[in-house]
């Protein structure tokens, strides 16, 4: 059975949140953090609610109605979301008020709204959508698995359309005990600079990017999302090699028919190895394009990924900015996208112009 | 042709016993667990009952092997996902493609607490150690690399229906062959952040909870974990000898109540949407319904809601129900696992759980709970509910085989 992307939406650093094209300019940033660049969300939430929400909340809900626009779907069968943080700003309040106000004279606002199914609980109440609504909340894996579980729920044949998409933000709590785990560049960088900086530690990003999967093709479809698969804690680059060269196998796929490889390069020396090893082995000459130094780093930056992997596919040429090595192709056929977070949460992704 | 799914065996620590064996005899002998705070520090310790396991994090370490600073979440996590492997028979854990699908709804929170106590006076201080394992997926990744679990491993958290969705998840990995073996359930300590979230909504009962019952005010928060091992076809035709499998996970659905963020639409569309789906998914009618058992939170909002759909539903073929809330508390993520153990073994065994603390009819029902343990009885399909925050709702059937 084919699965269809029938829509994208994204809200990311970049100019991302207007739909249409990728961007054709990258929005600088400097220091170690890159933040949401947000839409006006009155186009989609009423205003008092605006007010109420936290940002991963409006982001969320913002990708998720560009997707579902970009669709021509008003209701899909089910909503399926993955978030590695959750409402990390809602939880930082509540909890942050209940020490400082030693558990006494607490609202309920920040507690109802930091529990990590949030998002998928206020996209199903603005959209009237009573079908099946699930949350992942595996650190590198959330996105993955909404994705998997929606595959597999497509495949049963009961539901005809699903919201799938994946969200996290960055806190100023977040960002600060992140910093603390050396986790960023202490150096200057800039987007250009970054996959080239050749030191230890990457840049915090955030972002929510949200796909509606169907079994048919709609007005817009231009991809299909062919496969997904997670590996964790692989024991080094053989196994990755091998376990690529076995997922691309089950999909009925030779090297040779992957046009582009997309993959997680975040600036990170030892993190990026993975990388170059498969494009100076298993996939040898392809051309690359990367996105971190687009959207920075966070557990379910792969959803970005994805999103500009659609995006490639759907025009049939990939943005100046995202390439990384080899030359841009012409033909956008099957699109390959590897990411690991922090070594540990590897994950494949296939795509397939359609 | 999709495998079913077969339930091998199972494992619970909750806070009326630290395995299954303890927590039936608690059932038998109605012994609820609710009683003051021992363990969580919480300036509420005396307003509010709770329902905690009866051990230190000192005492879950040497029984799990696992450090005693990280979190209580996990350590509970391990004793009941070990009770649950070991009590299928099936040896080796290495020797299949294992799944392990963990769900909980606040992480390591018990330990960001602490660190925030420190970090709030200073943002350079507090240990980060106790940050390291704040995202729910570490906690499941403590214990799938304690037991060398690896060939898929997820985290989920709907709310309360958290450990249920665990289940469907699990479920779909064996009928889509991509492993042998799944690990399914939930777990979560208590915290003082849960705690004083749900004292802001105002539903904790200061005395014991009631669930079904027209006298209740509130739940009682809980503490445990439990798993249920689901296996396919191939894998339950090869169990060791003198092991059958409990039972079959025949149906399952999620239905999203699209009403309101934390309180249930007051005709419980979403549980009603659950119910209907699983049993759609069993191939049963509501009148095979053997038993349910209920989300029955002992809120006023819950109950009213899960029981009017369930008189829409079942009406008039009310099937015995119960609450085992009314025991263990309100476990959270980890309730959907728990009952989802004690519903796989009721029909194994032909148990009937007891509701304790019932003793007035609610006025809007035209069924009420039942308050006896009983055993032996014949039990073809088991329903198990679990309702919660987002407007997720999930029932899970559990069958007796076709053979027996």
């Amino acid at each position: 059975m084919n699965i269809y992307i029938q829509g994208t939406g994204c809200v990311s650093p970049q100019e991302t949140a207007q739909g249409g094209t990728f961007p054709e300019n990258v929005l600088p940033w400097e220091g170690a953090r890159l933040k949401a660049n947000e839409p006006d969300y009155k186009q989609w939430i009423d205003v008092k609610l605006i007010r109420r929400m936290s940002r991963v909340i409006k982001m969320g809900v913002a990708a998720a109605q560009l997707s579902l626009q970009e669709a021509g779907i008003q209701k899909p069968d089910a909503i399926i979301t993955g978030t590695a943080y959750g409402c990390l700003d809602d939880t930082g309040v509540f909890l942050s008020k209940m020490i400082n106000q030693q558990e006494e004279m607490l609202t309920p606002t920040a507690f109802i709204q930091s529990t990590h199914n949030t998002v998928a609980g206020q996209i199903a109440l603005m959209l009237g959508c009573h079908g099946y609504n699930n949350t992942f909340v595996h650190k590198g894996f959330s996105f993955e698995s909404a994705l998997l579980d929606a595959l597999m729920i497509l495949k049963e044949g009961r539901s005809k359309s699903i919201l799938t998409g994946a969200m996290d933000e960055l806190t100023n709590h977040s960002f600060n005990i992140l910093s603390r785990f050396d986790l960023y560049k202490k150096e200057p960088v800039t987007p250009a600079s970054l996959l080239h900086s050749q030191t230890a530690g990457t840049v915090a990003g955030e972002g929510a990017a949200c796909f509606v999967l169907g079994t048919e093709k709609g007005a817009n479809t231009r991809a299909k999302l062919t496969g997904v698969t997670t590996l964790y804690k692989p024991a080094g680059k053989a196994e990755i090699a091998a376990d690529i060269a076995a997922f691309l196998a089950a999909h009925n796929c030779s090297e040779d028919e992957v046009s582009l490889l997309i993959n997680g390069r975040n600036g990170d020396t030892s993190g990026d190895e993975w990388y170059e090893h498969m494009e100076d082995n298993a996939l040898a000459g392809k051309p690359v394009a990367c996105f971190k130094h687009l959207c920075g780093e966070y557990p379910t930056a792969a959803s970005f990924g994805m999103w500009l992997g659609a995006k490639a596919i759907a025009e049939q040429q990939v943005a100046a900015a995202a390439m990384y090595r080899g030359t841009t192709p012409t033909k956008i056929k099957k699109v390959l996208i590897y990411n690991h977070y922090k070594q540990t949460h590897h994950s494949l992704i296939l795509l397939t112009a359609c | 042709m999709h495998s079913d799914v077969w339930i091998a065996g199972g494992g619970v620590i909750c806070g009326i016993g630290n395995n299954l064996s303890e927590c039936l005899h608690a059932f038998k002998h109605m012994e609820p667990g609710m009683a003051h705070m021992e363990y969580l520090h919480s300036v509420h310790r005396h307003t509010f009952p709770v329902v905690e396991v009866k051990a230190s994090n000192e005492t879950l370490a040497e029984w799990t092997k696992m450090p005693a600073k990280i979190s209580r979440t996990a350590l509970l996590s391990r004793v009941a996902a070990e009770e649950a492997w070991r009590s299928t028979g099936l040896g080796d854990i290495r020797q299949y493609r294992v799944g392990f699908i963990s769900a909980n709804t606040v992480g390591g929170m018990d330990k960001t607490e602490e660190f925030f106590a420190e970090y709030l006076q200073d943002n350079s201080k507090g240990h980060l150690s106790q940050v390291l394992h704040h995202e729910c997926g570490a906690i499941t990744e403590l214990v799938a690399d304690a037991m060398g679990i690896r060939h898929h491993i997820s985290t989920i958290s709907t709310a309360c229906s958290s450990g249920a969705n665990a289940l469907m998840y699990g479920a779909r990995l064996i009928k889509n062959n991509m492993v042998d073996v799944v690990i399914a359930g939930g777990t979560d300590a208590l915290t003082r952040f849960t705690l004083n979230g749900f004292n802001t909504l105002m539903i904790l009962d200061q005395a014991a909870c009631r669930p079904f019952d027209d006298t209740r005010t509130g739940l009682n928060l809980g503490e445990g974990a439990g798993y249920v091992v689901l296996v396919s076809d191939a894998l339950a035709a090869e169990m060791p000898v003198g092991k059958t499998p409990w039972c079959r996970l025949s149906g399952y659905a999620n239905a999203n109540d699209a009403y309101h963020q934390t309180a249930s639409s007051p005709d419980g569309i979403g549980n009603f949407l659950a119910m209907q789906g699983a049993m759609e998914m069993s191939g049963i009618k509501p009148e095979d319904v053997s038993y349910i058992n209920l989300h029955g939170t002992g809120t006023q909002n819950n109950d009213v809601a899960e029981g009017s759909a369930i008189a829409r539903l079942f009406e008039p073929h009310y099937p015995p129900v119960s609450s085992t809330k009314s025991f263990t508390g309100h476990t959270l993520g980890a309730s959907g696992g728990i009952e989802a153990v004690f519903s796989s073994w009721a029909v194994k065994e032909g148990i009937i759980y007891p509701n304790a603390n019932f003793s007035k009819q609610m006025k809007e029902l035209p069924f009420a709970p039942v308050t006896q343990f009983s055993t032996g009885n014949k039990l073809q399909h088991v329903m198990s509910n679990s309702f919660g925050f987002g407007g997720n709702c999930s029932s899970l059937v559990f069958s007796k085989s076709a053979q027996s």
